[in-house]
């Protein structure tokens, strides 16, 4: 692999997503995506005692769905890379414990998805190894309490408050043939532009996706119009909007090519404020929706970035500004089919036409 | 009863004032609730609360600040009687029924339910 | 291109532009309903109270302890936080709020036990409340002492 630029990673032999799956929440599958999604948990406590357990459980179950899905059994995994919201990635390690493979945690807030397939395909394209399951979560009711109030607490929402996504998601990267390529990883830096409301994610994450996107497009000489599609993680409505108009003042316009996850995942009637969030949001769209559309040739190149709040409680309460950070990776099409990619149902009626999907405005 | 009305109508412009400071400054609801507890403190200092209790009834008893005057009477009925050990007698004298009533109801409901999705 | 060269006071302008808001004038609406209806409630279960025989002073903290129980009943129940979306500082301001602040972080934390969870968070949120009501009574206690 080469290093374009100051940020950005070049793979010579890309590594290709061969199988991915994900589990949401009841509200995740009433949304405009829901058919896309491979399970559903029942309610919210995913039949565990506490809300922790639950996401703990949903994580297990996406990795081992991932697993099944391709016939892969644990030892024939290389290295684990994961990371959530919770206080020390508990999610994350309570899942790896069950498996004899190295893990490394990461935290990239809810860009975690996007960091640890970068950091997947640097192993892979490194040499070191054959195949990586990189994969997150996201809980609403536990990531609620964690970092704001208990769930019963009367606090009313603003409307540009945005709806943690209850949701994991896994990709599993491998040196063999697989539905989608990933050809190169443009890894963020921190970038903090003073915004200090901590309900206000999408606006001070806005800054962060721009800037990578600006690094990702000047290292790899691309403009905007080579991709397909340009999608973050979750901006949400506010954010995207910002982020559009930070790209256009330095002269990159991503008018006709820009989405965010965040927008997609719920409509309006499902009261999200201004979109969905969370590690789960990029995870679950990325791995039940956007690679079978790209497998199957309605996206040929599609730039995926994952974007992330990096503050906690006490930092607000200290009076310190919220820094973000956005990763992003490039994935191609390859032109070739694998099992592990989408729903049965979907692949089929990806298969038989062109399938456009609406997706209902948040405005 | 005017009580009614009056109650209704004072309580409501509270509250709805209330929301107003919320909107309109980067305040979280915690700090909302010191402050009132500190107005109403204050407006009991000044011997005024007892005549708002007077004219608009449950619509002041009702909101947090009544916490406050609650907290101070007892205060300044204690003083009155014990002097300086009345500071710290006081407190608790009358507001006791409030924080007690809140433990108790709190734990009973903690042992009952859980959080619901 | 390369980098945004913005200062955090332009990039809060360009916020304010982009940002979803609601109608301040509905929000002070809904609150001051809900807000007034909560009141309205103590006042009819104190006039209740006071026609059966009960002394003024005593309605009135009965009528404090009928509102805790049904603030914190609410919140077990799982319907305060819904109608709070709604009133806004009409559910947060009466005493009724103060009881789901007690109870929302009680019923939470006693997934991690009685003791460390719900006994030591169950006063997480109304804490300052005490904290700072007491003190100020306190204080003006010993104002009006020295003066």
């Amino acid at each position: 692999m080469k290093k374009l630029g100051k940020q950005t990673v070049k793979f010579d032999n890309p590594p290709q997503i061969i199988s991915s799956a994900s589990v949401v929440g009841n509200k995740e599958s009433q949304g405009p995506l829901g058919k896309y999604f491979d399970q559903v948990i029942g309610d919210a406590y995913n039949k565990q005692q506490t809300w922790e357990k639950a996401q703990m459980k949903m994580t297990e179950d996406v990795v081992n769905n991932a697993l099944d899905k391709v016939n892969l059994a644990k030892e024939d995994i290389d290295f684990l890379l994961a990371g959530d919201l919770l206080n020390q990635i508990v999610a994350s390690n309570f899942a790896a414990r069950k498996f004899p493979v190295p893990f490394l945690g990461l935290f990239g807030a809810c860009s975690t998805m996007i960091e640890a397939m970068a950091v997947g395909s640097i192993l892979i394209d490194g040499g070191v190894a054959k195949r990586v399951v990189s994969f997150t979560s996201s809980h609403y009711q536990a990531t609620e309490r964690q970092y704001r109030t208990p769930n019963e607490y009367g606090d009313k929402y603003p409307p540009y408050k945005q709806w943690t996504v209850t949701g994991a998601g896994a990709t599993i990267l491998s040196n063999e043939t697989g539905g989608v390529a990933i050809t190169m990883a443009t890894l963020g830096k921190v970038v903090d532009l003073g915004v200090k409301d901590p309900k206000d994610m999408g606006s001070a994450m806005a800054p962060a996706a721009a800037d990578t996107i600006l690094n990702h497009l000047e290292d790899s000489d691309h403009s905007p119009s080579d991709y397909d599609l340009i999608i973050t993680g979750d901006l949400g409505q506010v954010g995207k909007n910002l982020t559009i108009e930070l790209l256009a003042e330095q002269g990159c316009d991503v008018t006709k090519n820009f989405d965010d996850c965040g927008v997609m995942i719920y409509n309006s009637k499902q009261k999200s404020g201004a979109g969905g969030s969370g590690c789960g949001c990029s995870a679950v769209v990325a791995a039940s929706y956007l690679l079978p559309q790209i497998m199957y040739g309605n996206f040929n190149r599609v730039l995926l970035l994952g974007t992330g709040a990096l503050l906690n409680p006490m930092t607000f309460l200290q009076g310190e500004t919220i820094p973000c950070i956005a990763h992003a990776v490039v994935l191609e099409r390859t032109g070739h089919l694998t099992e592990g990619i989408g729903r049965p149902a979907i692949q089929d009626s990806l298969a038989t036409k062109i399938e456009t999907t609406k997706i209902e405005d948040l405005s | 009863m005017d009580l009614y009305l009056m109650s209704f109508l004072v309580g409501g412009l509270i509250c709805g004032l209330s929301q107003l400071f919320l909107d309109y400054t980067n305040y979280t609801p915690a700090h909302l609730l010191v402050i009132m507890v500190v107005v109403g403190a204050i407006l009991t200092g000044l011997g005024i609360y007892d005549y708002l209790i007077d004219i608009a009834g449950a619509g002041v008893t009702v909101p947090v600040m009544n916490f406050g005057y609650i907290l101070t009477k007892g205060v300044l009925t204690e003083t009155q009687k014990g002097g300086f050990l009345g500071l710290f007698a006081g407190v608790l004298e009358a507001g006791s029924i409030g924080v007690s009533a809140s433990i108790i109801i709190g734990f009973l409901m903690a042992a009952i339910f859980r959080p619901k999705e | 291109m390369g980098t945004i060269d913005k200062t955090p006071q332009e990039y809060q302008k360009l916020i304010k532009k982009h940002q979803l808001t609601d109608s301040k004038l509905t929000n002070f609406f809904s609150a001051y309903l809900i807000g007034g209806l909560i009141c309205l409630l103590g006042q009819v279960i104190i006039n209740v109270l006071i026609s059966s025989g009960i002394p003024k002073d005593n309605a009135s903290s009965y009528a404090t302890i009928a509102l805790i129980f049904i603030g914190g009943l609410l919140t077990g129940l799982g319907v305060y936080d819904e109608i709070a979306q709604f009133a806004g500082a009409g559910t947060i301001v009466p005493v009724t709020g103060f009881a789901n602040a007690i109870v929302a972080p009680a019923i939470e934390s006693r997934q991690e036990g009685y003791i460390l969870g719900l006994g030591a968070n169950i006063y997480s949120i109304a804490g300052p409340v005490l904290t700072y009501g007491m003190l100020s009574a306190f204080l003006i206690g010993l104002f009006k002492l020295l003066l």
